[in-house]
């Protein structure tokens, strides 16, 4: 509660502060500064001192599981800021705005990590996704990202329409908007209500598109391939984790009470698979590297979907580690994409020798991303595997998954391939020495969770 | 403490040796980090006592996972192997120079621990760890240090062997969850309740990766392009140690976790292996290449190999647990030869070479010792675990025997073509300058022949070594 309102109000303070102070760097300090404070007011809170009390009654109600949520995806985005802030102040001249619609981002975050009611979900979808639309039209003289951001707002708006279409029906089958029911039995089909059912599978279209899950996934590419890398770096990320906890609340409250009336595994293991066919086949064919990782966020989705279909206590947990092994890494790949003045994969060839500390800790994000062991993104996948399989049922279903885990090494694996195995003249933007150590730091990080993941368990009890 | 030991020197010295920048120093350290760990494997071969033997640390309480480790009698043997390995690969290749020579070095002992970590592990989660990680610094290696087309080729292996250990994983995640006390230790999958169709699903998966890594035919064809590219060094490590990874597995986890399973697809897999064995030897006769020859000898090898295993008798299982060892001497010393000739004359086709027997005397006699052993003549320590296995599959099935042990006749028939064409005849142009072997592939040479003569000679205490692994594992078979 107290983040929702804490992000919100810095990033008002931000705004003030692009005609108060012309220090270009400034903002940079001042977002970092906001952001530490919000990462502690958020542990505070979890860990009952609160700042402000405020009363929401039913319509956000926070758990442990929200709460680590944000901790996680703030974390994420100040270890993104502490990285690539750097390269958001060379984008533009509204560098102050950019940190404000960050915060504003964040915002929504903290409020779908919360919601009890489709109002709120609805409410916090919008305040998510409508900076993010500014965001992705920030570089305003290319006119990919101009066509990338117009695209964006339209699909989105669309989306945004069903979403609140279906929310709509599911009031006329319930007549609430809260995510408890309580449900009667009369006149209904199977003991629901059959608009319910209508409206569940319009909400269920609209997520999808919102995390880019197949086969509403077509905006992902252009958009990320258009928006500024920075920006793609930042929607990639926290933004698509921010989406899927929403998502997965939506579906253990609405869909498990509703699972009489309709078999929902099915419906996902058909667009989990859609995902991972799509993401996983077309990345292999791409020949810029920042084009690669929009697929693959798609392929990644398909992963992550995997928590919506099992709905267990593996499920969250894992839902909650993928998402911060995924955005490490994805953070770190995009940090080093930035750099580089071609995002080919030729533009890679040889980066082993000119910046060693850049190609090896890049590796190590590749690895994490394709799920190699002893890597953060070897126990996130291993968490969404081990929820299916603790079932018992759909083994089919692990089995494509991780013959398209194998496929997507292909396409990592090319990066360090070009890195490593081949020669060339990479041509990149001056590193700075802190830049060099925030990434070494970040693998380590990286492979930390991996090799000795008990550390952060203790964490993740809720 | 020896066991975690093992593991921990080659990856401390993996490390240390990745920042020397000084070529010589780098393989003086090589050597070193190389016999401590040789020295530690022979202190296990020869130590009784249990609490040196295992090691047992918690690790990943919440995933039901520790870090434990320890050394039976195959374990023991596989330990020495690899320990054995290492030095005598870095002494034979010690002329080569390598860019970035702390890299390579550095990488080999990561692998080597891999591979070490892989025979000591006593806990699903832990093998599979180690079974990918020796599997990394192998993949660095081909791709950095290859030949010509390593980049493609090595990424084909990279891609079939992992595609391999993901299905496994998926199998060992689905025995973990019917273990009765939810743990990954090898005693509780032991006693998995899997019924008879969730036990045959299981099986194939965890079948498969250790097919694609042994290999059996129809998943052999990332090996003998691999072989062939690879650094000879690592090619060394690879044929000599990492194919027995599969092997080991079968014995260690896949016949006991499925006693029924593998008893009811034997049949399958005994054919696949023969038909292997068949083509490859087929192929190796049409080689004009040494070491596309030696890569298809290996895998007629490792397909008789498999095919004992499944045939379910003691002998067999007994032959393979001894023939693991005496391969990965044999075949090492056969790279050695074909890098020492490829260094000195610059080629690899027999058609090109000729008489060299007659300007390299000693290289000729220690090669044509190797290859018997190859070929598995009686007082070589290849003949005892063949016998053994061709005596288990006779037992199993009389014709399935007598199909494979065509591939022996035709093992001679192209090994001695070889050892004819290379050494034998009149010098060529090539040959005709050519000099002895040098003094440290003498050395590393001698000693692998030496091993040969003795296991051959006197195999006995390796059949008490392993004795204990065939014994426990028949009794598990209903």
């Amino acid at each position: 509660m107290n983040a929702i309102i804490f992000s919100a109000g810095w990033g008002m303070v931000m705004m003030f502060c692009s005609f108060l102070i012309s220090n270009k760097s400034m903002y940079r300090h001042i977002a970092v500064i906001g952001l530490l404070l919000l990462l502690a007011v958020n542990i505070l809170e979890s860990g009952g001192t609160s700042v402000f009390h405020v009363d929401a009654g039913d319509m956000l109600v926070y758990t442990r599981f929200g709460y680590v949520f944000n901790s996680i995806a703030i974390a994420s985005t100040l270890i993104y800021v502490l990285l690539t802030g750097k390269d958001i102040e060379r984008l533009g001249n509204y560098v102050a705005e950019y940190f404000v619609l960050i915060f504003f981002v964040l915002c929504g975050v903290c409020i779908l990590s919360a919601y009890n009611n489709l109002l709120m979900l609805f409410i916090g979808i919008e305040i998510l996704s409508i900076p993010l639309y500014i965001l992705t039209g920030s570089d305003k003289r290319n006119l990919k990202s101009n066509e990338a951001a117009l695209k964006y707002f339209l699909m989105g708006s669309f989306s945004t329409g069903i979403m609140l279409m279906g929310i709509a029906l599911m009031y006329g089958g319930t007549g609430t908007f809260s995510l408890e029911v309580a449900r009667t039995e009369v006149g209904l089909y199977k003991g629901v209500s059959f608009l319910e059912i209508i409206g569940l599978l319009l909400l269920m279209v609209s997520m999808c598109f919102k995390v880019s899950a197949a086969p509403f996934h077509f905006w992902t590419p252009d958009v990320y391939d258009g928006a500024p890398a920075v920006f793609t770096s930042f929607m990639a990320t926290i933004v698509k984790a921010a989406g899927f906890i929403a998502f997965l609340k939506l579906c253990s409250v609405r869909m498990t009470a509703t699972s009489t009336a309709i078999d929902w595994q099915l419906l996902f293991a058909i667009i989990i698979i859609a995902t991972l066919l799509f993401g996983n086949i077309t990345a292999i064919f791409q020949q810029s590297v920042k084009r690669m990782l929009a697929y693959s966020s798609i392929a990644q989705a398909g992963f992550m979907l995997f928590a919506l279909f099992s709905l267990n206590e593996y499920a969250s947990k894992g839902l909650l580690l993928y998402a911060a092994a995924y955005s490490l890494a994805t953070i770190g790949v995009f940090a080093v994409l930035v750099k580089m003045k071609d995002v080919t994969f030729e533009g890679f060839n040889g980066l082993a020798k000119t910046q060693p500390v850049l190609a090896a800790s890049n590796t190590i994000f590749l690895l994490s991303l394709a799920g190699i062991p002893l890597t953060a993104g070897f126990l996130a996948k291993y968490y969404m595997l081990a929820s299916i399989i603790s079932t018992g049922h759909y083994i089919w279903l692990v089995v494509v998954a991780v013959l398209f885990a194998a496929v997507s090494v292909y396409y990592y694996f090319r990066v360090i391939q070009s890195m490593y195995f081949k020669t060339g003249e990479p041509q990149t933007e001056t590193i700075t020495k802190s830049f060099k150590i925030g990434l070494v730091v970040l693998a380590a990080i990286i492979i930390i969770i991996g090799v000795y993941p008990q550390a952060i368990f203790s964490w993740l009890y809720f | 403490m020896i066991a975690l030991l093992l593991i921990l020197v080659p990856v401390i010295g993996g490390l240390i040796t990745f920042s020397i920048k000084n070529e010589n120093s780098v393989k003086g350290f090589s050597i070193l980090v190389a016999v401590i760990t040789l020295i530690l494997a022979l202190t296990g071969l020869f130590s009784n006592d249990q609490s040196l033997l295992h090691f047992d640390a918690s690790w990943i309480p919440d995933l039901g996972t520790r870090i434990t480790l320890g050394l039976d009698g195959m374990s023991k043997m596989l330990a020495l192997l690899t320990a054995v390995s290492l030095p005598i690969i870095i002494t034979a290749t010690y002329k080569n120079t390598y860019a970035d020579a702390g890299k390579f070095y550095g990488l080999m002992f990561l692998c080597q621990a891999g591979m070490l970590g892989v025979f000591l592990s006593m806990d699903a989660l832990l093998f599979y760890f180690f079974w990918e990680l020796a599997l990394i610094p192998a993949y660095f290696l081909c791709s950095i240090w290859g030949g010509e087309k390593r980049i493609q080729v090595t990424f084909k292996f990279f891609i079939y062997t992992f595609v391999g250990s993901l299905l496994m994983l998926v199998a060992i995640l689905f025995i973990y969850f019917k273990t009765p006390d939810h743990s990954f230790a090898l005693q509780s999958f032991y006693h998995a309740n899997l019924t008879a169709s969730q036990a045959q699903w299981m099986f194939w998966l965890f079948f498969i990766a250790l097919a694609i890594k042994m290999p059996i035919f129809p998943f052999h064809t990332w090996q003998p392009d691999t072989y062939e590219q690879a650094p000879t060094a690592v090619t060394m490590l690879l044929s000599g140690v990492m194919v027995k990874m599969g092997v080991f597995a079968v014995i260690r986890w896949l016949l006991p976790i499925f006693p029924a399973a593998s008893q009811s697809n034997s049949s399958v897999i005994i054919t696949l292996s023969v038909i292997g064995m068949l083509y490859a030897s087929l192929i190796a006769m049409r080689q004009d290449d040494i070491k596309r020859l030696i890569a298809y000898s290996s895998m007629a090898h490792m397909g008789l190999m498999c095919a004992a295993l499944f045939a379910n008798q003691q002998v067999g299982i007994q032959g393979v647990l001894i023939q693991m060892f005496n391969h990965g001497i044999n075949i090492i010393g056969l790279w050695i030869v074909a890098d020492a000739i490829e260094k000195q004359l610059g080629t690899r086709k027999f058609s090109e070479l000729g008489g060299l027997a007659q300007k390299a005397p000693t290289l000729a006699v220690l090669f044509v010792v190797l290859c018997l052993a190859n070929v598995a003549l009686p007082l070589t320590n290849a003949f005892v675990g063949e016998f053994l296995m061709f005596n288990g599959l006779f037992r199993y099935n009389p014709v399935m025997a007598g199909i494979a042990g065509i591939s022996i006749i035709l093992a001679a028939v192209y090994t001695l073509n070889m050892i004819q064409k290379i050494f034998y005849g009149n010098t060529v142009a090539l040959t005709e300058n050519a000099h002895d072997s040098s003094f440290n592939v003498n050395v590393a040479l001698v000693i692998l022949v030496i091993v040969v003569i003795v296991l051959g000679v006197y195999p006995q205490p390796m059949i008490d070594l392993t004795q204990g692994n065939a014994n426990l594992f028949i009794t598990k078979i209903p």
